[in-house]
């Protein structure tokens, strides 16, 4: 009846996962209680979780990022703890514990964390830059947004019942073959990355349509602000790569459930195949998570310099040369795997080639604020501590792709500290950039900006004392995912990383302490003008948060930078009248997103646990939602002239009063 | 829906396909292209099964011969039924084709190179053999 599944299944002998899952269930358990009690489940259910409005989605993704962060972050204190306490002695967490943190880290900080937080921003922000009222296909962005909501749940689910994988975030075979990982970790890791998996690949191909086709008048591919383009870059990225992500993890499924030999060590299967196809996914999968981030930057240096973005050309050829070269680099992943002086130099010099489009973007940011007026605003500190972080983890890339220093130092903690450095440098202080920069336009007031640079100063400083001894232990011989050690001379280094970790939890108290002062404080951060960093790109042109058609009136683009042109002229020419309002059509509210997650989080548990008939109920039920979804009678919901007319009035009345005031006082 | 609403919805600089409007004079022409697409496909498909089987060809010339039907096959695939032209429209469609080959080539002939290449930092098989006597 329930398959694998028993009370055993149950750590009941593992204190601090069962304190831990205890503690997040009551916290969840609590809110749920407070949300029921305040009687806020039907504004909930009709304005966020059955909305298709892709700022909704965007916030959703956000948050959920957010709160994997503080899982993910958890198991990073935890690691550097035991390895800071586990000098001559066990530390206090056992081996299969700390095996199952150290995979779990990786696999939530990247599919959970950096992933949707990026893919978060990119739905908030690309279709306002596009000056359009919604993306290509809503109801599938909620449907993706809910299937990799799944993929998180499963993944803590985890937690409690039964255990998670003890085979590091890639889950290379032969250990993660049956034989070897005979427990459900591997499963429950196969499954919800196959799930949240369909999810970004679903927000791949939304968004390419999206870019592609969908433009406001006059928004040419050469007008788009770099965001776009490389969002664009990135989900094409996503297009390419992600079916190879889920046929290689299918094959591994077959090995698990039907006693296929893909990767097995008998019966003619081959283990480094599966490295091979990982890393062919893999390393694109690193510039999708790269590039919006580079995009975000472009916007945050170009806005806090007040100048447009230098060489927009060479910016949009290296964007699309990362998109190609990002194909031609896999194996340095796995340099010592046995290929050849050929194949490893091929390889090794693509690797380096990479790096010139990269550097060419550095030069491009740092030319933007050369001769500008720089405003040293939250979301320009974590830009300007990403060029100097990032570009110190970009060389020790490319030393790392030399192969035969990769033969010295791979596997070890260098390894590590260079892909945080890059992750840490470049991913995230991307993505925290961006959610101070567009904050104040998808909930019309700006965050608290003391703690914001607290929080910077916190992660900046953490960083470097949590990493750079990563580095050094490296060089001295240290490899990565160890519980314990004997060595005196790297007790001392790892003692100063945790202090590192301990610097960027404090790091993260501010912002999670900005937060909450900023809701509070509301009113007196409130962005009336819908302009707070005086933008130069269309979604700064609506209003702070824009209405759910995001444009009364479809703007007229006529060059880059389109909403600092479009200023420019109104300082020059009166204050143009009232456009003429029409009727919208806007996509209706959808359930469909929420029910198919609500079927596929029970699909992939029966699944990890052979729950056969649960499976099939599921699938069944999954189907028919759709069926359902694709029967439908109507499609849209009208808004009537009048009521975006009063909409845009009240807009364009706070703007000018603000502008008004503005000029008042000189 | 005014002319911006329409600009919106449908490119003009660039259709995907199903994008074409649908008057009865162009839905007629779509399906004769459609209809030749599948006779070409059919006579492609036959003349394959066909030179597989016969002697009346050089024997040598065979597998060559099947290859350039594959081709020929994989083109009207794209001219008739995916609408791959060179028209100024297409440019995305071209584009995404190439991008797709250009992947699958990578992926394909890099994951041939690489795991022919794996042994290569190996003692040779013999070698061990007579190590471990």
């Amino acid at each position: 009846m329930l398959g694998k599944l028993t009370w055993a299944a149950i750590p009941f002998d593992q204190p601090i996962p069962l304190f831990a899952a205890g503690l997040v269930g009551f916290i969840i358990f609590c809110v749920l209680v407070y949300v029921t009690l305040k009687g806020w489940v039907p504004y909930l259910w009709r304005e966020w979780i059955t909305s298709v409005d892709h700022k909704r989605i965007g916030v959703m993704y956000v948050l959920l990022a957010g709160v994997m962060l503080l899982r993910g972050f958890t198991d990073a204190i935890m690691m550097r703890s035991q390895q800071a306490l586990a000098f001559q002695s066990p530390g206090y967490l056992p081996p299969e514990h700390y095996d199952q943190i150290f995979s779990a880290h990786g696999t939530l900080m990247i599919f959970f964390v950096a992933m949707p937080f990026v893919i978060g921003l990119m739905n908030v922000v690309v279709p306002l830059q596009l000056g359009v009222r919604d993306v290509a296909f809503p109801t599938l962005n909620s449907v993706s947004f809910w299937l990799t909501a799944t993929g998180a749940l499963l993944i803590n689910v985890s937690l409690v019942v039964g255990e998670f994988a003890r085979t590091g975030w890639l889950a290379y075979p032969p250990l993660s073959e049956l034989t070897y990982s005979p427990g459900v970790g591997v499963d429950y890791y196969l499954w919800s990355l196959q799930i949240s998996g369909v999810g970004t690949l679903l927000t791949g191909v939304n968004f390419v349509t999206t870019i592609l086709k969908i433009h406001a008048p006059g928004m040419t591919y050469m007008r788009m602000p770099m965001f776009c383009w490389t969002a664009l870059a990135s989900c094409l990225l996503i297009v390419a790569a992600f079916p190879i992500l889920t046929a290689t993890f299918a094959m591994l499924l077959l090995d698990r459930y039907l006693g296929f030999h893909f990767f097995t060590n008998e019966a003619g299967g081959n283990m480094m195949m599966f490295i091979n196809l990982i890393w062919i996914w893999g390393h694109p999968e690193v510039y999708i998570l790269v590039l919006p981030a580079f995009g975000v930057f472009s916007e945050v240096v170009s806005t806090f310099s007040g100048k447009p973005l230098f060489g927009y050309r060479s910016m949009v050829m290296a964007t699309l040369a990362i998109c190609i070269l990002a194909f031609m680099v896999w194996l340095h992943h796995f340099f010592t795997m046995g290929a050849g002086a050929d194949v490893n130099a091929v390889f090794g010099v693509a690797t380096m080639i990479i790096a010139v489009p990269t550097g060419v973007k550095v030069f491009s940011w740092l030319f933007t604020m050369y001769g500008g007026r720089i405003v040293f605003a939250t979301p320009m500190l974590w830009s300007i501590g990403f060029m100097v972080t990032f570009v110190l983890g970009g060389m020790t890339g490319v030393l790392l792709a030399v192969p035969p220093a990769d033969f010295v130092v791979h596997n070890s903690l260098f390894l590590v500290a260079h892909f945080h450095n890059v992750i840490i440098g470049g991913v995230l202080f991307g993505a925290f950039a961006g959610y101070t920069y567009w904050f104040p336009k998808a909930f019309g007031f700006r965050l608290h900006e003391g703690l914001g640079k607290a929080a910077f100063w916190c992660w900046f400083i953490g960083f470097y004392l949590a990493f750079m001894p990563l580095y050094a232990l490296g060089l001295m011989g240290m490899t990565r995912r160890m519980q314990h050690y004997d060595v005196p001379a790297w007790h001392p280094w790892l003692l100063v990383a945790a202090l590192g970790a301990a610097v960027i939890l404090a790091g993260i108290a501010c912002q999670v302490a900005q937060l909450v002062v900023s809701v509070r404080r509301r009113e007196e951060f409130r962005d009336v003008t819908g302009d707070p960093w005086n933008g130069r790109s269309l979604e700064w042109s609506t209003a702070s948060p824009p209405p759910a058609f995001n444009f009364a009136v479809l703007p007229r683009i006529e060059q880059r930078d389109a909403y600092w042109a479009m200023k420019q002229r109104a300082w020059q020419q009166a204050e143009p009248g009232e456009p003429h309002y029409e009727d919208i059509e806007l996509p209706r509210n959808s359930a469909t997103g929420f029910i198919c997650a609500f079927f596929a989080t029970f699909m992939g548990f029966a699944l990890i646990w052979h729950i056969w008939w649960l499976v099939a109920a599921s699938f069944f039920g999954a189907f028919v939602t759709f069926v359902v979804f694709a029967w439908r009678d109507r499609t849209e919901d009208l808004i009537p002239a009048d009521e975006v007319a009063r909409i845009d009035r009240a807009d364009r009345r706070a703007r000018g009063a603000a502008l008004a005031h503005m000029q008042s006082v000189p | 829906m005014s002319g911006i609403e329409q600009r919106l919805h449908l490119h003009d600089s660039d259709t995907a396909p199903g994008d074409e409007r649908a008057d009865g004079r162009e839905v007629a022409e779509g399906l004769l292209g459609y209809v030749v697409g599948l006779v070409l496909a059919a006579v492609l498909t036959a003349m394959a099964f066909f030179i597989a089987g016969t002697s009346l060809v050089w024997q040598p010339s065979i597998p060559i011969a099947l290859f350039v039907l594959a081709i020929a096959q994989m083109g009207v695939h794209l001219v008739f039924f995916l609408h791959i032209t060179t028209g100024p429209d297409n440019v995305n469609n071209v584009l995404a084709l190439a991008f797709g080959v250009l992947i699958v080539f990578l992926l394909i002939v890099g994951s041939l190179w690489i795991m022919s290449h794996l042994n290569h930092n190996m003692i040779p098989m013999d070698q061990m053999m007579q190590m471990q006597r």
